[in-house]
């Protein structure tokens, strides 16, 4: 049985910000299926009582001074924007209408 | 002049006998000469390293005392940031874009005088095992031309191998250090997870990536890990102890000596899975190794065979999550944007455009890794079975000082051979992995030839203990020499 179907391909995708293309779809449904189902191999580990590892340093909560220290400046921040104005990011419409 | 250690250009130029402007012209015109077949190069900044290497011949006029590594050429994975340099990590998104900021690696290669000849060709952001997956064409492997150099960091070890540069900068997710200087024939090291910084960059899976160093000698990695190691403030995850000396370690261990050291075989890493020339070649140097005073003992880690089933969920799902970023809003790529577009129809037609299959299909799996129905059985398990791995490892530490293996199954492949099934792909990283999931260091030196083709051998030592490889890994230089390719 496939891990994943074409259709979950689509909607992962879409999730993921992604305009994939049919032929991509077709293409990506069989080779995810694929690493899917070696990956999967995993569950075969009986690891119930196991902790979770997340990181290999054990240090939590780094925390420094509250100081002021150089950063960017606007126009450092801004120079490699696709597009910007009057000092800002300037990005496509996000609500439908002109508000 | 190209064919020199990065030891000897340092001291040489110290003392006089070049100048750093002389030997970053050498390698500026070999990468001239050369790079049209090898092209491990994305961008070469020959006005910068000439300005930077009269510098240090300026500095050497007026008598100063220099880092050892001052005026020496060095080439940069273009997934590390270089202000004012372009810096795409292999990426049709962030085509063009210049950094606005140097990472700290690249500011202590500055002020320890490194001269920065450009940056190397990798697989897209770092995700891939032959430099295939470079949105601007394939690395060819100075060995071999019709074979791939490894990945990601298939531009880094090349340039070495073709006398580009003396020294490079890796990163290693999986193996992108250590896999593409076993099939170069070059010397590749990944520090201990947090003894190298990650600031500066670019996020591939945030609890794996770390930068290191490669060469084409054991002691110039180690001259260079002590250049770019250490605590750093602006990396959270940076390790607040000294970095051990492993100048000293690989030169104790280039004298051929290795009296008391108990190296441990990995019994699930030299049975099947790895190709029968590489077995021999790495047979051979252990054996060799047990002439200069080692003891060998054969140890089990039961979960080792998980590790790359692992990576392939954790690897995806963080890079999921830090890719994220490449929105068009910022930097980089916009696809789209007419003005009759949403916001997010021009983030997906952008994203769609800037990023390659490999990553795309990391992107998919990661987002399904880690989706709420799927997340117990695929990620949550994944980080359970890395907590295992870990342990394997600390309970071989008990019995051994450092644990080998042959880096990596295979010599160089051809190049389009395992493109179609990425998968297959997927296998180059089978021994190299488990390091990654557990956080200590591991290093591959060249062990000898299969098919005309270089081997590498890796040695894994415990977090925190890098200067027990540099070690074992000068013994297995002192013993083999170092590798060559044939002209180009």
């Amino acid at each position: 049985m496939a891990a994943i179907s074409r259709d979950e391909v689509a909607h992962l995708a879409r999730l993921s910000r992604l305009a994939v293309t049919e032929q991509e779809l077709d293409l990506f449904a069989g080779q995810l299926d694929v690493i899917l189902q070696a990956v999967a191999r995993v569950g075969e580990v009986v690891a119930e009582d196991i902790p979770p590892t997340s990181h290999s340093v054990p240090l939590v909560n780094v925390l420094r001074e509250d100081e002021e220290r150089p950063c960017l400046t606007r126009e450092e921040a801004l120079a490699g924007a696709p597009d910007a104005f009057e000092n800002r990011f300037r990005v496509p419409r996000i609500l439908e209408e002109e508000v | 002049m190209i064919n020199e250690t990065a030891a000897s250009l340092g001291a040489k130029i110290a003392s006089g006998e070049v100048t750093a402007v002389e030997v970053a012209r050498a390698h500026l015109d070999r990468i001239a000469e050369v790079d049209g077949k090898v092209h491990a190069f994305l961008h070469v900044d020959a006005e910068g390293a000439l300005e930077a290497a009269g510098a240090i011949d300026a500095r050497v006029a007026k008598g100063e005392k220099l880092a050892p590594l001052a005026g020496v050429p060095i080439a940069v994975k273009d997934v590390i940031t270089t202000k004012g340099i372009p810096t795409t990590a292999g990426s049709k998104i962030l085509q063009g874009w210049r950094p606005p900021y140097d990472a700290t690696l690249t500011r202590r290669l500055r002020e320890a005088g490194l001269v920065i000849l450009g940056k190397t060709n990798m697989d897209e952001f770092a995700m891939g095992s032959s430099t295939e997956y470079s949105a601007y064409g394939p690395t060819y492997n100075p060995w071999d031309l019709s074979r791939i150099p490894g990945g990601s960091g298939g531009g880094s070890a090349a340039a070495l191998a073709a006398h580009e540069a003396p020294l490079s900068i890796g990163t290693d997710t999986g193996g992108s250090i250590r896999q593409p200087g076993a099939v170069t024939g070059t010397v590749g090291a990944k520090p201990t997870y947090g003894g190298t910084s990650r600031y500066g960059l670019i996020a591939f899976s945030s609890s794996l990536d770390t930068p290191g160093p490669c060469a084409r000698t054991v002691e110039d990695a180690a001259l260079l890990h002590a250049v770019i190691g250490g605590h750093d403030p602006m990396d959270s995850t940076s390790i607040p102890q000294p970095v051990p000396d492993v100048v000293a370690a690989a030169r104790l261990g280039l004298s051929g000596d290795l009296t008391g050291v108990r190296i441990g075989l990995v019994r699930e890493f030299t049975g099947e899975g790895a190709e029968a020339g590489v077995m021999t070649a790495f047979r051979d140097a252990v054996e060799a190794l047990t002439k200069l005073g080692a003891e060998i003992v054969e140890v089990s880690c039961p979960h080792f065979q998980y590790a790359l089933p692992a990576y392939y969920l954790i690897a995806p799902s963080e890079c999921s999550s830090n890719l994220a970023r490449f929105d068009g809003v910022r930097y980089g790529l916009r696809v789209g944007d007419d003005g009759t577009r949403s916001l997010e129809e021009v983030m997906s037609l952008t994203r769609e455009a800037g990023f390659g299959p490999e990553v795309k299909r990391r992107i998919i799996i990661g987002t399904y890794a880690l989706s709420s129905g799927y997340y117990d059985a695929y990620y949550g398990q994944a980080q359970k079975v890395r907590t295992l791995i870990t342990r394997d490892f600390t309970t071989a530490f008990e019995q051994v000082d450092v644990l080998v293996s042959p880096t990596t199954p295979f010599v160089a492949f051809p190049l389009g051979s395992r493109t179609a099934d990425p998968y297959q792909m997927y296998l180059a990283d089978l021994f190299t992995i488990p390091t990654n999931l557990y956080g200590g260091p591991a290093i591959s030196v060249p062990c000898g030839l299969s098919e005309g083709l270089p081997v590498g051998l890796q040695v894994m030592a415990p977090t925190m203990a890098d200067d027990r490889m540099y070690r074992v890994a000068g013994a297995v230089e002192s013993v083999v020499g170092t590798l060559t390719p044939p002209s180009l």
